[in-house]
């Protein structure tokens, strides 16, 4: 079954229209207005909406987990089985790299990340590159929710295909 | 990147979850937005036949169908091998008039729904699957063909079956007029 294709086209599809939707383009604490440039600030390139949805997306998928595969004994299993586990059943591929601080800032880097592929490689596409990563964030951000963990994640791009996603756990 | 020697069955299972998982995202979003039902379903077609434009190059280049004579034949592609490529069910198909036009895709399984179990409170003209018409639709438009694709029957809007109407629309006579770009 192609699924994951269905999911790749059904993604790009809703890049193209969710991002558009917000009518409300205020300014405010929208922290994705910090990932992209300056010069686009102007466009209202609002993507909570697509951050949402995939927020939706990882809650659901974090209930889905099996239980056994949740017992977890720290933090960094948890960043540790989203990196490899969970990526490699969303994207067919585990997660290039981990590093974090150990004071709750980890940074997750996918050299190659499967939502990017169909772009350009380099810097042509630099400034449409958060559209494609918003749901995705949201999609980590829901699945350390179920998993007990409050975070805010961003991603970043320095040259397409590869990005970087920051998770910073809220402490309560 | 390599693969995996075998895939554990959980892996398999995510996989299959994410797309049916963000499409219900997709409609709960689609709700907020819209209050109007034929507002949130003509929005699943027009995103349909989007998707449907670009995924029937895929559909041709995994699936090697020869060339179709009839809508018949069409139809049977359609529902023998692109419905079990990407959502591995097989809806049953019956042409609806003598002159072969219009036929129906009878749904027994919707991996769609699996995770619904009824439509939302004051939503119960909303056709949930939609943008299963407009990816057909799409698609048929790629390779010339005009159509009409709208659900006939839903389940989930309390029908006994899921039916989905495909009528082929006559061809335009291309020498009668150019499109003006």
């Amino acid at each position: 079954m192609a699924d994951a294709v269905l999911f790749e086209f059904l993604h790009t599809e809703m890049v193209a229209e969710l991002w558009a939707h917000d009518p409300d383009p205020g300014p405010g604490d929208n922290i994705w207005r910090w990932l992209l440039p300056l010069e686009s600030w102007g466009q209202n390139m609002n993507l909570s909406v697509l951050e949402s949805v995939g927020f939706r997306v990882g809650q659901a998928l974090g209930e889905r987990l099996p239980r056994e595969m949740l017992a977890f004994r720290e933090e960094l299993d948890v960043l540790k089985f989203l990196c490899k586990d969970l990526w490699l059943a969303i994207f067919q591929k585990q997660m290039d790299s981990l590093r974090t601080n150990h004071q709750g800032t980890y940074v997750l880097q996918d050299n190659s990340f499967p939502l990017l592929l169909p772009m350009a490689a380099g810097l042509q596409y630099l400034e449409e590159a958060p559209k494609f990563l918003a749901f995705t964030c949201g999609l980590l951000r829901g699945a350390l929710c179920t998993l007990g963990i409050e975070s805010v994640v961003t991603a970043s791009v320095a040259a397409l295909p590869g990005c970087k996603f920051q998770v910073v756990i809220q402490n309560s | 990147m390599s693969r995996p020697a075998h895939r554990r069955p959980a892996y398999h299972k995510i996989n299959k979850d994410l797309f049916v998982l963000t499409y219900g995202a997709l409609v709960a979003q689609l709700c907020k937005d819209y209050e109007k039902d034929e507002d949130v379903n003509q929005y699943l077609d027009k995103m349909g036949y989007g998707i449907g434009t670009r995924l029937v190059e895929d559909f041709l280049a995994r699936s090697c169908v020869g060339r179709c004579h009839s809508y018949s034949e069409i139809t049977d592609i359609i529902a023998q091998v692109a419905f079990k490529m990407y959502l591995g069910i097989t809806p049953s198909v019956t042409c609806n008039n003598s002159s072969r036009n219009e036929f129906s895709l009878i749904l027994d399984k919707n991996p769609l729904v699996e995770f619904v179990e009824e439509l939302p409170a004051g939503r119960s003209s909303l056709c949930y699957c939609n943008l299963l018409c407009g990816i057909i639709r799409g698609a048929l438009e790629m390779v010339h063909l005009a159509a009409d694709v709208t659900f006939l029957q839903d389940r989930l809007r309390g029908d006994s079956v899921t039916e989905i109407g495909i009528t082929f629309l006559k061809k335009r006579e291309e020498k009668k007029y150019r499109r003006k770009k």
